[in-house]
Formats: C-alpha cells, structure tokens, sequence
C-alpha cells in the first residue's frame, strides 16, 4: 500500500524532452503556491534528452509535505505526448477513482485500448488544435496545464487564469503580445476538459 | 515576519549566497550543482551584489582559487558535485589543514562510474576525512538555513574550518518546494562582516599559508584540527540557537523525529528522512508501534555521545547508508553509528542498509519493511543479515 499525506492531490506527468511537461509540472506547483497551498513540482531526471521520455511529478496539498519519493499511484496523470502511448503504460498505478488526461486528436474511445484496461475516467484534449488556433504555433504544454487543473480541481478557475496571467506577465514582460494569446489558450483547454 | 516563497534547492542556496554577499566565487558547472554558479552569475550580472565571480577551468581550480581568495582575507565559495568535487580532492585537504573558513555548496551525486548524475552520498562521505566540517539537509527550508548558518560556524576564531554544505541532487536542488526565507537585512545581521584576525594581504602582519611542514611539525597541525572540530561541536549549537531566535526553526546535531519512547529507530541523512517521517507517522496513527527517526545534520564533527544517548533506551535500530565504503561490512554511516553505540554500551541490535545509490528512489512502503523487520528484531534478537539492501534487484 501506498501512503498518502491527507489532503493531498498527487500528479505524474508523461511527456518528451523538449515538449515542456516538466516547465508545466513547476507553473502548476507556481500557481497552487499562490493560491495557498503546499507545493511539490518535480522532474525524475536521466540522460535526458530532445524527445526522449520524461516524467514529472507534483504533489499538492493544504498542509506541508515531507514525502521526496515518486508518485507510483498519483490520482491524475497527463500525457503531453500520445506517442508515448504504445511504450508506457501511463495508467500504471493511477487511482481509478482519478483521471488520466491525454493530449490528443484521437476520440477517448480510440485511445482507450492503449490503456491497459483503466477503468478510471479519460479525458482527451487537442492541446495542440488549441495551441496553434490562440498561439499560431505547438506550445501543448500551457493547454495541457488547464486541463490538469479543470480536470483534478486543485484550485478555482478564476483563481488560476488570475495567477496564470500575472505570471505571463512576468514571463513575457518583453512580449506582451503572446499574453492574450497563452491566456486564450489556457481558457481554450479549460472550457474542452470541464 | 518572513517571506513565504517556493524555490528549488539550487534557487534557494543561491538566493542565501545573494543575501550574503560574499567576496569571491570560483566555480566550474556539473550537474546537479550548475544552476548555483549560474544564478550567482546573473545576481551578479544584475548589478545586486558585488561577488567577483571567477571562471576558472576545472574545479581542481575553482577549489584552488577559492583557497587563494580565502586565504587573502576574502570571504569565499564554491559550489560543486560528485566528479567536480573529486577533482578537488587535494585542495579539500589544504583548505582544511590551511584552516580557510571556505563554504562548498554541495549537491550530493554519486561518483562514477558506472557515470550517473544522480543523488547518492559518496562524493561527500569520501570526503569525511579531508577536515571539513559537513552539514546535510532534508529539505530545501533546510538547506537554506544550513546555508546561512555556514559562515558563522566556519569564520569562528575557535573553529576556522572550511564547511560543506550538502543537499541531495535533484531530489532537493531541482524539486520545487514552500519555503521560508529570512529578510536581507536579518540575513546580514545574522551572518555578519567577516574580519579575518590573519590573512595573506595583511599589511604589517606577514604570514605565509600553506608552507611546507617537516616531520616536527605535521603531527601539531593535525592534532589542531582535531581540536578546531572538536570546538565546533558547541560552535554548531551556539549559531544553531541563534538562528532559532531569528526564525523559530530549530537546529542541532541531528533531529530525533518521534523518537521519546521509540524501541525502533532508523538512523539516516538527507531528503529521504521526510519520506521516514510519513512512514513513521502512518505506522503510530495505524498500529500505534513506538517507532522514530533520527535524521543526522551534522556528519563532521560526528555527535557521537549525544547519538549514543539519543539511541539508549532503544530496542533495534537500522542505519542507513546513501553510499559504499567497500569495506565489505558496514557503509560509513552504520560503522560510526555502530561504534558509537558500542562505546556506550547501547543494548539495541544494530543493522545497516544500502540504499538509494544512484538515486535508486526509496519510499514509504519501503521504511515500513524495514521497520516490520527492526520488530522482529527487537523480539527475537537473532540478527540474520546484519547488511542488506532497500530496493536492490537480486537474481
């Protein structure tokens, strides 16, 4: 058995070098910090490399967290890239009463025979239909944050587009004309997970 | 009031080494340690300290310049890991014996090969020996505040060592956690001026550093920094007390986490005491068996009376070690807690686990088998396997 810290949400993150699923794993710990939580945002590292697997980890929670191991049965997990599908067993030890949430073109039903047979529940998102239509280029890893949050309601919607945009203001402080941009694509993702 | 904020390990020391100011930072990049120098860099860059960042071309040279910097009067850093800091082996030793109050940031990696980048202890417990005192943290509050209690230890006139300050690669130094940081004026306060009594650049004091020692002398400078270690034990306290006034967080030489009526105790260093800690928790809250953790802070000097004591009423303990010494028997951890036992005639059965090298990960499941197992043991004292392994694949 695995013990969980009460009150605690835990994520694991599927995604390949370069794709931006561990800057997520940290926006999203950046954004539940600001809402008053205890955070945990955490790559695993290897040889890493562009396109190579990576995983990434949070744990989220409203009292302070000691465990620094991985998440081997997290209640969420997000796969930036489909691909990764035929190699990984991404459900491995997801909590069924949780979610798993698939960036991708693909219909819930087609992606369902790579699962493993998880019983839990399955979103799919097309981050990057998204992403090219309010930014004009693939960046799936911002939709795929709104999606994580819409779907594992670790803080209020109104709460994190309002964090979010403070940060992008901050990040893009010399490119203010992408904000409007990132932001559409955080409501985007939002409105297709809920 | 202090500032609440989520940081990285790295970011966070990086942030003390800007609170501090300190006069000269050599350094050379290596995984996990980079992002240190690199942050540093841009404080500098920035304009918001006036730290003269040396590059230099391996870290033989990092360490070599910062023991010139230290030994000119500046206050002086590096920041290292694994391969880096056995680069740096012989300097290690010289900044030791040259008495320099050098502060290292260590990001704990394991030593090649097979190469890994990963956190284990054996870059720093190969080092035990070089005179350097060493202090661990479980988190990143933790590695933070060692930081900042670096400088007061190391600069004290009875102690002038260097001090390595050591946090676990990537567990810590790039996972991001809540953290407390101190104010920059309490940071300055706290940590103070440094005002060397004797240094190289002294205008009318000569001296030399690091001269030759023939036979008649060798022996003295050693016994002295046995002795300079052995001051640090109450110096460590002192600050440690201090900078509870500051913060309200308490320091010592180890933490003993639910450890008043434990029969069952694991000894340990690093992030891996907070995954104890919820094992520990969770078995009270389930079963309510006396179980605790002592969680080692301070490695060099060795607390070995006070582990003893902290150890006497209990019934079994497993000591684990994040490194290999090869001798076969014992990882360093278990041979120095096991002899401080001895000597004070501990009753406990004693055994020693190998775990986590190469960041082989370790979790609470895995605490409460070796707890199960310190039970049985306390019951039956027959200690089959006095050396084992948490995690280790095994045909």
């Amino acid at each position: 058995m695995v013990v969980q810290m009460k009150d605690t949400v835990e994520i694991r993150w599927h995604g390949r070098g370069g794709q931006g699923a561990k800057t997520a794993a940290l926006l999203l710990a950046d954004v539940a910090f600001k809402t008053g939580k205890y955070v945990q945002g955490f790559p695993e590292y290897g040889p890493e490399r562009m396109g190579a697997p990576i995983t990434a980890y949070n744990r989220i929670s409203s009292s302070p967290i000691t465990i620094h191991s991985n998440i081997y049965e997290p209640d969420y997990v997000v796969v930036v890239d489909e691909s990764l599908l035929d190699s990984i067993d991404v459900t491995r030890g997801l909590k069924e009463s949780g979610a798993v949430i698939i960036n991708s073109e693909r219909t819930r039903e087609e992606l369902l025979e790579h699962l493993h047979g998880y019983q839990g529940a399955v979103y799919t998102i097309n981050a990057k239909q998204i992403s090219l239509k309010a930014l004009g280029k693939n960046y799936p890893n911002s939709p795929m944050l709104a999606a994580a949050v819409a779907v594992s309601n670790v803080m209020d919607k109104n709460e994190f587009l309002k964090e979010m945009k403070t940060s992008f203001q901050h990040k893009f402080a010399k490119k203010p004309e992408v904000i409007a941009g990132n932001m559409l694509a955080l409501e985007m993702a939002f409105h297709e997970a809920s | 009031m202090a500032i609440r904020e989520r940081l990285s390990g790295n970011e966070a020391v990086a942030y003390a080494i800007k609170q501090i100011n300190p006069d000269v930072m050599p350094a050379f990049p290596i995984t996990p340690s980079t992002e240190i120098p690199q942050y540093v860099a841009a404080y500098i860059a920035n304009g918001e300290i006036d730290t003269e960042f040396i590059h230099v071309e391996s870290e033989h040279s990092a360490m070599s310049a910062t023991i010139g910097a230290s030994a000119a009067g500046a206050r002086a850093l590096t920041a290292t890991s694994s391969c880096g800091m056995a680069l740096m082996w012989e300097e290690l030793y010289v900044a030791a014996s040259d008495r320099l109050p050098i502060v290292l940031a260590l990001v704990n990696r394991a030593l090649s090969g097979p190469i890994n980048i990963n956190a284990d202890h054996s870059d720093s417990m190969g080092a035990r020996d070089s005179g350097w005192i060493q202090i661990y943290a479980e988190s990143n509050q933790e590695v933070y505040d060692n930081f900042l209690q670096a400088y007061p230890i190391a600069e004290h006139e009875k102690v002038h060592l260097p001090v390595m300050v050591c946090q676990d690669g990537f567990i810590t130094s790039h996972g991001v956690e809540n953290i407390l940081l101190v104010e920059d004026d309490r940071v300055k306060a706290f940590v103070g001026e440094y005002e060397p009594q004797h240094y190289l650049l002294h205008p009318t004091q000569r001296m030399a550093v690091g001269p030759y020692a023939v036979s008649n002398y060798y022996m003295e400078t050693k016994r002295a920094q046995r002795q300079a270690m052995l001051e640090a034990k109450q110096v460590i306290l002192d600050v440690a007390a201090r900078f509870e006034e500051m913060t309200g967080r308490r320091y010592g030489f180890f933490e003993a986490y639910r450890m008043e009526d434990a029969a069952c105790a694991i000894v340990l260093i690093g992030s891996a005491a907070g995954t104890c800690k919820a094992a520990v928790d969770h078995i009270r809250n389930t079963t309510g068996k006396k179980v605790g953790l002592i969680k080692i802070r301070v490695f060099r000097p060795f607390p070995e009376e006070e582990l003893a004591q902290a150890l006497a009423g209990v019934e079994a303990v497993a000591v684990l070690d994040r490194s290999e010494m090869f001798s076969g028997t014992s990882g360093p951890l278990g041979a120095e807690v096991r002899a401080a036992m001895y000597q004070a005639r501990c009753k406990a059965e004693v055994v020693n686990y190998f775990y986590g090298l190469g960041g082989r990960d370790i979790t609470v499941s895995d605490f409460e088998a070796v707890y199960d197992g310190l039970e049985t043991l306390a019951r039956t004292h027959e200690v089959t396997d006095m050396y084992r392994y948490i995690g280790l694949r095994e045909a």
